[in-house]
């Protein structure tokens, strides 16, 4: 997915010439033709997160779209007073790009899991939090990156994670896609752990057990409308994100729900419980030994209905 | 440019004002901070008498320098060259800190005339930075000032700044240091010490010059003289006193934090001839 990001933002950037890239030396393999093509708006600042962030803003505040750019947590949280003080409260147009979220580096250790990037990326004022599942997605996320005025979080996935939609899809900011339909339970997920529900979707369909699938690829702002209708109309909500269980998709999804006074029979939170990471393995081991993976979530939703 | 007495009496004049409407406001609003923004009052008047291209009829004119005060805290003094400015109406000043105010007590970019908030240090210089490069980019002329301060310097983000600043030799940024050597629990020199900072910011590949910051002459000559050396961006550190025109306030920690009661504000007001 990081390809496709980076060869949409190259083509956008060729007919916009507001767009500049300000990374804190990572991207290797990835960002050298954006490099190549626009050397003038295009700054390496070295291992320096926070003056990586100021000057995005800086760019940004004279009229610019500033990109920064650089994997899990370095663009986020070391320089998250610079993200908030800076870019949020002048709601600038920086937009701050992650390559892999949640456990993708998997065996690179704790340091490298992004594990609680949308709590606290959507908790901030004017910030859009954006996780797109799959490449038609991604493209999309990213043109939709660039035309909303003001700061964006994008989780952009790390490999070449499959498809999801089968069919075109309308993107827009805000509003959820839904992958497939059913009456029994709505699974909605946030970005590239969706292949794991769609693949969980799949066998549970064998057993006439019919899911919902929703690409909830922002969660900030939430769409409110799919999460209540789903509510009302499976009365079983599971969320799924590859994501600390606090303050996540799963949060915002019960918030939803609470405010409205709607009360799914059932609810259920998948996502990464509330510690660190300090298991030793790979993306899909990890992603099993945490109950995300597809076998996993296909039993906890069993469980789940037969409770 | 012809040097006269004049504008020289009218920098020191409106130093003057400054310091006694940051007295007057940070006496009726009961915050801290004065000691910071009496240390700059000099700079803020060479700035807005004699360097900055700015309009107050058109704030965000886009062909003005842009000066961004990374030492938020000191806020009051530049709200004070502002409204003297017509920026906005002078009433506002004693409407700092208070409830329901127009100005609050770190700078705040809603107020006319102000380019960018702060109040957290070390993140003035980065986004200047950032505002240099989308200049030259454009090919534009107006120059990007940062005032910081001591603290500012303590801050890594400063430090990340100044080597990408150097790196991309951005010669239409100009930092000024005000200097005074005393941060919020005690001297510079005991805290966290900057010397030999002249050397340190040589080294990085930036044009200093260092001045006498209450002494207009000297201020005016160094801020109109960026870029100090074509492909460097320059630095002025400026040496002044914290506190500066009270004398119990003068170089004292205390004054960081402190602000004055009814007694002290009537005599600083005395001592700065101010009636």
């Amino acid at each position: 997915m990081r390809g496709v990001f980076n060869q949409a933002l190259l083509e956008i950037a060729k007919n916009d010439d507001r767009i500049f890239m300000v990374l804190a030396d990572i991207g290797y393999g990835e960002i050298e033709p954006f490099a190549e093509a626009f050397p003038d708006r295009f700054f390496n600042v070295g291992v320096a997160e926070q003056n990586m962030t100021g000057v995005a803003c800086g760019i940004a505040m004279e009229g610019n779209i500033a990109i920064t750019y650089s994997i899990a947590n370095f663009p986020t949280l070391r320089c998250l007073e610079q993200i908030r003080n800076d870019a949020c409260y002048h709601n600038v147009n920086v937009k701050i790009v992650i390559i892999g979220g949640g456990l993708a580096y998997g065996a690179l250790g704790m340091s490298h899991q992004a594990t609680e990037d949308i709590a606290i990326m959507r908790s901030l004022p004017n910030m859009v939090v954006v996780a797109p599942c799959d490449f038609a997605e991604a493209v999309a996320a990213t043109h939709a990156m660039i035309e909303h005025s003001g700061p964006l979080y994008y989780r952009c996935g790390y490999k070449k994670e499959p498809d999801i939609h089968q069919q075109p899809i309308d993107f827009e900011l805000g509003r959820a896609i839904q992958v497939r339909d059913g009456t029994d339970a709505a699974i909605i997920f946030t970005g590239t752990i969706g292949n794991q529900a769609a693949a969980a979707v799949e066998e549970l369909e064998k057993d006439g057990i019919h899911c919902r699938l929703i690409s909830m690829h922002t969660v900030k702002p939430l769409d409110k409308e799919c999460v209540i209708a789903a509510a009302k109309e499976t009365g079983a909500i599971i969320t799924l994100e590859e994501h600390n269980v606090s303050g996540g998709l799963g949060g915002a999804v019960a918030e939803v729900l609470l405010d409205a006074g709607v009360q799914p029979k059932k609810f259920l939170r998948l996502a990464i419980p509330d510690r660190y990471v300090s298991l030793v393995g790979s993306h899909e081991w990890l992603l099993d030994r945490f109950g995300l993976s597809a076998p996993k979530i296909e039993a906890s939703v069993r469980q789940l209905l037969a409770a | 440019m012809q040097v006269t007495e004049t504008w020289v009496q009218q920098c020191s004049r409106l130093a003057t004002t400054i310091r006694s409407h940051c007295l007057r406001m940070t006496h009726h609003g009961k915050s801290g901070h004065v000691g910071s923004m009496l240390s700059m009052a000099e700079i803020l008047a060479v700035l807005y008498e004699r360097i900055l291209r700015v309009d107050p009829a058109r704030p965000k004119w886009p062909e003005r320098d842009r000066l961004i005060l990374s030492k938020g805290h000191g806020g009051g003094a530049l709200y004070a060259v502002l409204a003297e400015h017509g920026f906005f109406p002078g009433e506002w000043l004693m409407t700092y800190y208070c409830d329901d105010g127009k100005l609050m007590g770190h700078i705040s970019h809603h107020v006319p005339g102000v380019e960018f908030s702060t109040g957290s240090l070390g993140h003035g210089l980065p986004v200047a930075v950032g505002m240099a490069i989308a200049a030259r980019y454009r090919s534009q002329k107006h120059k990007i000032y940062c005032i910081v301060s001591d603290g500012d310097i303590n801050e890594g983000s400063t430090w990340e700044a100044i080597f990408f600043a150097a790196q991309h030799h951005l010669d239409n940024l100009m930092v000024i240091l005000d200097y005074n050597r005393v941060q919020a629990l005690g001297f510079a020199k005991d805290v966290l010490d900057l010397e030999p900072l002249t050397e340190k910011l040589t080294s990085s590949h930036w044009a200093v010059r260092e001045v006498n910051g209450h002494e207009v002459l000297e201020l005016e000559k160094a801020l109109s003289g960026a870029p100090f050396e074509p492909g460097k961006p320059s630095w002025v550190t400026a040496h002044t006193i914290k506190g500066k025109g009270v004398s119990f306030m003068e170089n004292t920690v205390a004054c960081h934090y402190g602000s004055v009661n009814d007694e002290q504000l009537a005599q600083a007001l005395n001592e700065l001839g101010v009636h």
